[in-house]
């Protein structure tokens, strides 16, 4: 037994072994559902994002895609269904209840494993958020099916009419296709901004189908004592960014993040950094870009002092343009930016925010 | 108290580099290493054990090899470690997985109570942040993940009060023990071992158990045969076409390079420029 052998994504492709050996008939299991993730009232893009690749797999296999809900007695949560329909749900699963206001693990996973038992969907699509992934793995527990994360690309496997589920691993420096031969709902998770956004469809409607959620308060372990919304300033909305500074390593110590700030205020846009710095804590942990943090696809990057390891690609690639200052001239990040320059961030990050803010200026006075 | 803290070997990805030419992985020599998010969940069980007194048990699966991680643990300060090793274990996905660290862990509470279970938030290698609620669901353990800051424990009324990260803000959680926490990275900062720990380390023989040991008495629930998921290709990324175009920096000061690199950018992409400052 090798260390690759000891999960899922490491290990190497092997025949589908029969299983269910108890004869379980798992073309009950019909239909593909999009987890709605709807927190403090809104719904996460992510969900929609998911909508529209589940449109997809539902056409290929010849039924239904349909949104599930789940959230408190409020206009809020209409609105989400009525989002679902807009964005390509044909039909919408509805669980609306008071224990369902805030996310919490338990009443979340047994209002869902409750809908899935009673309505058997083949296929079952979650947002890897943090909301998302806390669900999913508790739910894929309960419900004993297989789970595959972050996916890059979701397929239907004509043969078997399975999930045919690509994720990077290795840190992105692989990929692999994961199947659930014998287990319903398949189950997967996708990034915010991996899929592309579908169109809205305003006014489009459908079915909601309400189920009764059976779960007290007074079952519930976990309570919330309070909610702390991040200031508009921590407010990262990294992934959705059109323009977006990040830095790493090569900056040297944490007081010269403020270069990147400054950059990215100019720019109009957002900041992040890679794994190390915000591993030392020198920006908030949902700052980090890459395979182990966000997924960006802004219109331009700009990653000073960043290697560029694999991890880090991953999360990048999706960028328009690319550009990179790093020391290093053999550093990875060049070969996969658009435009290199091979310096001190330092002196190169302050010299093109002047630049920036002088044309800028120039651009205001010629209007 | 007695808290179990889940970690995994992982190779250093930061150091995994893909050969430009062939677009392979080139994997020799590239390190293992603790997977770091787990350090930030070991830390935290090591200052709640330093406060209330008690202990840390550093549970793995893996092969052999996964010795060297263990040691790293005690030499943190962690107590007692044990490798998780058999072959039923081979090719286990997240739920085979946490079923065989569920197992072990209930193994250990039978001799010795376990008031909360550590995980990392995610693995760098597998990246699936599903074993740590896979292992709750199965212990019944109220799941906490994404803690950004243990606020308080007390242990007399088996109560626990976390600051968890959600989208757009951070949850203020009270909960019961046992627990099952996962710790958001650049919570806290790992510590240096003493000297003490550090021969500690050195001598100590890390324990180690397979399935039978574990209390596992459904085998066929362990590795390949109990993991749901298949996987059914494992293939390179396709490689990007075009390198980076260098701006020329010799002899420039920066504000020559800065200019340079802009009058490029807009240049080939003119939209950009009507786009930025906005």
């Amino acid at each position: 037994m090798s260390a690759e052998d000891m999960d899922q994504e490491q290990s190497t492709p092997v025949a589908s072994a029969p299983r269910r050996a108890d004869g379980a008939d798992l073309s009950v299991y019909h239909g593909v559902w999009v987890f709605i993730e709807l927190e403090r009232g809104k719904v996460h893009p992510v969900s929609w994002e998911l909508l529209g690749e589940g449109r997809k797999l539902a056409t290929h296999l010849g039924v239904p895609v349909s949104g599930v809900v789940l959230g408190p007695d409020a206009p809020e949560t209409l609105a989400a269904c009525d989002g679902a329909f807009e964005y390509g749900a044909d039909s919408v699963y509805l669980m609306r209840d008071e224990v369902l206001a805030d996310y919490r693990t338990d009443p979340y996973t047994a209002g869902l494993t409750d809908m899935v038992q009673t309505f058997k969907p083949e296929i079952m699509l979650l947002g890897a958020t943090t909301l998302g992934r806390d669900l999913a793995g508790a739910l894929a527990t309960t419900l004993a099916t297989g789970l595959t994360a972050d996916c890059t690309e979701l397929r239907i496997d004509d043969e078997t009419r399975s999930l045919a589920a690509t994720r990077p691993t290795f840190g992105g420096s692989l990929l692999c296709t994961i199947h659930t031969l014998e287990y319903r709902p398949q189950m997967a998770t996708v990034r915010p901004r991996v899929m592309a956004m579908p169109e809205r469809m305003p006014g489009k409607r459908g079915q909601v189908i309400e189920h009764a959620c059976q779960v007290a308060e007074t079952d519930i372990i976990t309570k919330i004592l309070s909610f702390i919304p991040d200031s508009d300033a921590e407010k990262a909305q990294l992934a959705y960014a059109d323009i977006v500074v990040a830095g790493g390593r090569g900056l040297g110590k944490p007081e010269n993040f403020k270069l990147v700030q400054d950059l990215a205020a100019v720019l109009g846009g957002d900041f992040g950094g890679s794994r190390p710095v915000t591993h030392a804590g020198w920006i908030a942990a949902d700052r980090q870009i890459g395979q182990t943090g966000k997924t960006i696809r802004p219109k331009l990057y700009i990653a000073a002092g960043i290697s560029g390891a694999i991890q880090h690609r991953v999360g990048v690639e999706g960028a328009d343009v690319i550009i990179a200052i790093n020391n290093d001239p053999n550093a990875p990040i060049f070969d996969f930016a658009t435009f290199g320059v091979v310096g001190d961030a330092l002196q190169i990050l302050p010299a093109l925010t002047e630049a920036l803010r002088e044309r800028l200026a120039a651009r205001k006075a010629a209007q | 108290m007695h808290i179990v803290v889940c970690i995994k070997q992982v190779p250093d990805s930061a150091q995994i580099r893909v050969h430009p030419v062939t677009n392979t992985i080139m994997r020799q020599g590239v390190p293992t290493i603790i997977n770091p998010y787990d350090l930030f969940s070991l830390e935290e069980a090591l200052r709640l054990r330093d406060q209330f007194g008690g202990k840390v048990t550093v549970i793995t699966m893996g092969p052999k090899m996964a010795i060297e991680a263990l040691k790293k643990c005690i030499s943190y300060g962690a107590d007692e470690a044990i490798l998780l090793t058999d072959k039923v274990f081979a090719g286990s996905d997240t739920l085979a997985t946490s079923f065989a660290l569920a197992s072990t862990i209930a193994k250990i509470g039978e001799t010795e109570k376990v008031d909360m279970v550590f995980c990392g938030k995610q693995t760098i290698d597998g990246d699936t942040a599903q074993v740590g609620p896979g292992i709750a669901r199965r212990l019944g353990m109220q799941q906490l993940t994404y803690v950004a800051e243990v606020e308080k424990v007390d242990l007399d009324k088996g109560e626990i009060v976390v600051h968890r990260r959600s989208e757009g803000g951070v949850q203020v959680l009270a909960t019961k023990l046992p627990c099952l926490v996962t710790m958001l990275e650049g919570s806290n900062e790992m510590r240096y071992g003493t000297m003490d720990d550090l021969f500690r380390a050195a001598r100590y023989e890390v324990i180690e158990w397979d399935h039978k040991a574990a209390g596992i008495t459904a085998p066929n629930q362990c590795g390949l045969k109990g993991s749901p998921t298949v996987v059914k290709k494992v293939f390179a990324p396709p490689p990007k076409a075009v390198k980076a175009q260098m701006v020329a920096t010799e002899g420039k000061s920066p504000r020559e390079v800065a200019d340079a690199l802009l009058d490029g950018l807009f240049a080939k992409h003119p939209k950009l420029e009507t786009e930025i400052g906005q």
